[in-house]
């Protein structure tokens, strides 16, 4: 069986800037994952309760305003709390640098930060997805 | 998740064990097979499934975002498979659809799956059928079946489907000669969205004359202006009459026969695929014609003696 | 040479020209390179053909082609307006005053995303954002604290604010009531385009036609009460932040002018009236002479526009008036100082272009919020373009270069045709509806993304040219504490207005709301006592519905 992933792409919080975010759902189709975007200004509960939903391998956050670090780790927990601890969820936008530590701590698997190389978000989907995957099946 | 856990929590309308059984499905794992086995038989025959096609631009989307509010308010469980198409390049998708699903992201009492079609032709996945049937198990009461609504998208609606709303709008007048005539008569609800603007009437008249329906013809066309939910109230006492006629006679029973019969047909061709292939490659054609290749490997296939065959051959006893 | 002056010329000369020189002399009675070599106000062809006058003509005439002035910034430099405002009303006044006391000659209100969305800051939604992208301002304390010690009658304020427009500029009139300023002194700017909003920015409310009747209310107001004060900042910048072409930019931009011009004429207002008012916003973007060609495009295509689609006979009523900032989506995170270098490009671009007002990005805003050095230095670009680099001392430069009218040319018929197939599409709003706008724009972003992935297109210190570095620049932080004291005081203000008078204005909104009245008074009312932002904007949610994706 051939790896084919889905994932959701979102947006928590008010920011619409979502240029970026449908650029890397994009790239990902082009890459072979199955993409669910659920467009811009959802709330974490929203976005943890879509992604149970349509049972996703992974979560990928897009924050340009500045408020990731309490909505990112919101997310991890609004999937906890839906029952959904076990979904990856990994983050981009503009974040500094020294604010990916903290997240990380916050359960965040990886970050993006601006001027990363496509490839190399579409490859830590992928890790993600095919652990997760592994861990459903073990 | 063990299967009886998920067959027990989706039985509950647990969103999660919902979501994985129609994963597990769709790897086509033999959990999903155990799963499918175990669902409540009840359920799925008193749930009903309603199509949703027709071209884009006709406000389908709208329409059935609408359809959802009033089964909300008349207090039933809703489901929704939506299906999109898989890019033949890369086989991934961007499912769409679940934008406008987002309203109701928090409301436990609607599902929400988006479906790739992952290079099936036509408007679904193969397991579209076997989604269906999972949400119908959980508790929804009506199911809402979506494509992208181009090429043959209409008639795999139409085999799974209990009830095919059609939406057109003013505009597409020239496309019904296009269209193929198969699907206006097949489908059993053709509204007419956007019914404010120009030209509606005159759909409307193109489209009685085209159904060649007698007196069916008129009960077959409504009009509706989903973008201020102006006929969706009519809409959907109209899906519940023809659903009670048809269970009040042989009609979904018919259908339902059918449905079981065409995806059963579906499933087994695709999992001929693979074998039927191995064998052609194996078998190395050389100088034989295709068809004279493929009749010898179907006639292995279902234990006749090749040769055996006359010009009705095709059809079997 | 004087006798053989083309009559066309002289005709500019003695009425336009004239005109413009009596109203405002030029910054100096002989403009010179150094060395005393005198530089022509217009460099022109020496016998200025028919194409020529009709193409691209004389400056302050129609089409407008070569600027909208005259003298241009030979009689007074454009705008240096820089965006800013953060966290609180407090700290934004300060660095408004620092900006001031810098030489900075117009003020710009970047407000937070609960503000823009008409959340108070204490509103779960507004949980993480208070302060983050702007200021929050949730009633009229905050804005007093924004303006205070700023002479309302002496500044220029533009204000990025959309759905909200009237509620913020309520609130501006009535700061100004305070400082016992007349509003028809007032001067600036709301951008005020909620069109733009729907598909590339985000911060709509409710539904496009509710949303038109708001920003109609406004234009009619402000034309009785506020003549000075420019009631829409029809916005492209957001578009091609998006990632759309420049052609798409202006063709989407000006598609939304038409489509305001006509819910103004629908709403009985008359065109000379409102269109003298009606300001533009775009984006500088990297590629210079394609930049400069777009600017010149944009005039003449909307002078055309004006003049053919809606019969406009002022001059006033053709113009298009511009704002530009430097594009924010080219800065890099990468080797921030290389952004100081682009920022100066695009600058440069746009004066080339003739803009009337400009922002130009700090190095650092890539990362976050700049740091008030890059603010200064972003500043510090504009002041040496328009006093060591000369391009100021001439009119339209670049006029009469084979390369830039041909693409002057090319933009202005490709953004024309895409005009046309969105009046063939039944307009904007159809259009935002159906998802045409959003997927042209979306085409044109992922091709262009693909190409720097690809490294076809070369953006330096990213795909080529890169450096190890580390990256952690100096960036302002938002203390989060902010939030905490921005509600703290938000509930005082509450517990000390009138709480009857409040009330009773938020009821005789909704009432004015649902009958179809002006609601610019009703606005006033409400934040004269106090009412807040989430107060007004919740009325108006009820009354017009909200707009879903």
């Amino acid at each position: 069986m051939e790896e084919r992933y889905r994932i959701l792409i979102g947006k928590p919080g008010l920011d619409g800037h979502d240029r970026g975010a449908k650029f890397i759902a994009r790239a990902l189709r082009d890459a072979g994952f199955e993409v669910i975007y659920t467009g811009i200004r959802r709330t974490v509960d929203e976005i943890a309760a879509a992604a149970i939903q349509e049972d996703v391998a992974a979560v990928g956050l897009s924050s340009m305003s500045g408020a990731h670090m309490r909505l990112f780790p919101a997310v991890v927990n609004a999937l906890a709390r839906a029952g959904g601890g076990d979904i990856p969820v990994l983050g981009g936008g503009i974040i500094p640098e020294e604010d990916i530590p903290a997240l990380q701590e916050a359960g965040i698997r990886a970050i993006f930060t601006p001027g990363t190389p496509i490839d190399t978000i579409i490859d830590a989907f992928r890790q993600a997805c095919r652990q997760h995957r592994q861990q459903e099946a073990g | 998740m063990q299967p009886d856990a998920l067959v027990r929590g989706l039985h509950r309308g647990d969103a999660r064990s919902v979501a994985r059984a129609i994963t597990l499905v769709e790897e086509g794992t033999d959990q999903g097979m155990a799963i499918l086995e175990k669902l409540d038989r009840e359920r799925i025959d008193r749930a009903l499934v309603v199509g949703m096609t027709g071209p884009p631009g006709a406000g389908k989307s709208t329409l059935s975002a609408q359809l959802i509010a009033q089964l909300r308010d008349r207090d039933l469980r809703v489901g929704i498979v939506a299906v999109d198409p898989s890019s033949p390049i890369s086989g991934g998708a961007i499912l769409g659809d679940r934008i406008r699903m987002m309203r109701h992201a928090l409301d436990p009492k609607v599902a929400v799956r988006s479906m790739a079609t992952r290079g099936r032709l036509g408007g679904l996945c193969s397991a579209a059928g076997a989604a269906v049937r999972i949400m119908a198990a959980s508790g929804c009461r009506v199911i809402l079946l979506e494509t992208v609504g181009i090429g043959q998208s209409e008639m795999d609606i139409v085999a799974l489907a209990d009830i095919t709303v059609m939406v057109l709008a003013p505009g597409f007048g020239d496309d019904i000669q296009a269209m193929k005539a198969g699907i206006l008569e097949v489908a059993d609800l053709l509204v007419i969205n956007k019914a404010d603007q120009p030209g509606a009437r005159r759909l409307h008249l193109d489209l009685a004359a085209a159904c060649r329906d007698g007196d069916k013809g008129g009960q077959k066309i409504l009009e509706t202006v989903a973008s201020e939910g102006q006929g969706v109230d009519e809409l959907l006492d109209r899906i519940f009459l023809l659903e009670e006629e048809l269970r009040q006679g042989p009609g979904m029973r018919a259908r339902r026969a059918r449905s079981f019969e065409l995806e059963t047909l579906d499933q087994a061709l695709e999992l001929l695929r693979e074998p039927l292939r191995r064998r052609i490659r194996d078998m190395e054609g050389g100088n034989r014609d295709p068809r004279r290749l493929a009749r010898e490997i179907v006639d292995r296939l279902v234990g006749r003696k090749p040769g055996s065959t006359a010009a009705g051959g095709k059809h079997g006893r | 040479m004087a006798d053989k002056k083309d009559p066309r010329l002289r005709e500019w000369e003695e009425q336009e020209l004239a005109a413009s020189l009596a109203r405002c002399p030029e910054r100096r009675q002989r403009f010179t390179c150094a060395g005393g070599r005198e530089v022509e106000r217009l460099a022109l062809p020496d016998e200025p053909d028919d194409r020529y006058c009709e193409d691209l003509g004389f400056p302050g005439r129609f089409p407008f082609t070569r600027g909208v002035r005259p003298t241009m910034y030979r009689g007074r430099l454009w705008t240096m307006r820089q965006y800013a405002g953060f966290s609180t009303a407090r700290a934004s006044n300060e660095r408004y005053r620092y900006l001031l006391d810098q030489g900075q000659t117009g003020l710009s209100v970047a407000f937070d995303l609960p503000t823009q969305i008409g959340y108070d800051s204490d509103d779960p939604m507004a949980l993480g954002e208070v302060g983050k992208v702007g200021v929050a301002i949730d009633t009229l304390a905050d804005m007093e604290i924004l303006f205070n010690r700023i002479p309302l009658e002496k500044i220029s304020t533009s204000m990025t604010i959309n759905s909200p427009a009237m509620i913020l500029l309520a609130m501006y009139v009535a700061v100004a009531e305070k400082q016992g300023v007349a509003a028809e002194q007032l001067r600036g700017t709301i951008q005020n385009d909620v069109l733009k909003e729907y598909v590339a920015r985000g911060t709509y409310i409710f539904p496009p036609r509710p949303s038109l009747r708001l920003i109609t209310d406004i234009f009619r107001w402000c034309a009785d009460h506020t003549p000075l004060f420019n009631t829409i900042s029809i916005s492209g910048y957001h578009i091609r932040e998006a990632g759309s072409t420049a052609a798409q930019e202006v063709a989407f931009t000006l598609a939304n002018g038409i489509t305001y011009v006509q819910a103004a004429l629908d709403a009985g207002l008359s065109l000379d009236t409102f269109a003298p008012r009606l300001a533009f916003f775009f984006s500088a973007h990297s590629n210079l002479l394609e930049e400069v060609a777009k600017f010149r495009a944009a005039r003449r295509l909307w002078a055309r526009i004006m003049k053919e689609r809606f019969g406009a006979t002022r001059p006033s009523s053709m113009m298009l008036r511009f704002h530009t900032q430097t594009a924010g989506s080219t800065l890099t995170a990468q080797q921030v100082d290389n952004n100081i270098v682009r920022v100066t490009i695009q600058a440069l671009a746009a004066v080339l272009g003739g803009t009337q007002s400009l922002h130009t990005n700090s190095r650092d805003e890539a990362l976050g919020l700049p740091t008030e050095e890059s603010v200064r230095t972003a500043l510090r670009s504009q002041q040496i373009i328009a006093h060591e680099s000369g391009v100021a001392d001439t009119v339209d430069p670049l006029g009469g270069s084979w390369y830039i009218e041909h693409l002057t040319d090319a933009i202005e018929s490709e953004s024309a045709e895409l005009i046309r197939q969105v009046d063939e599409a039944g307009g904007v709003i159809a259009c935002i509806e159906n998802g045409f706008i959003t997927s042209q724009i979306e085409e044109a972003s992922y091709r262009f993304q693909q190409e720097v992935e690809q490294g076809e297109r070369i953006i330096v210190g990213v795909n080529r040219f890169q450096v190890d570095e580390d990256m952690r620049v100096p960036v302002l932080k938002i203390d989060p504490a902010v939030e905490d004291e921005q509600v703290r005081r938000l509930h005082q203000v509450k517990a000390e207005r009138d709480r009857m008078q409040a009330e009773t204005a938020l009821s005789e909104l909704e009432a004015a709301a649902r009958s179809g009245k002006n609601l610019m008074e009703p606005v006033l009312a409400a934040v004269r006592c106090y009412c807040t932002l989430g107060e007004i904007c919740g009325i108006l949610r009820r009354v017009f519905g909200e707009y879903r994706d």
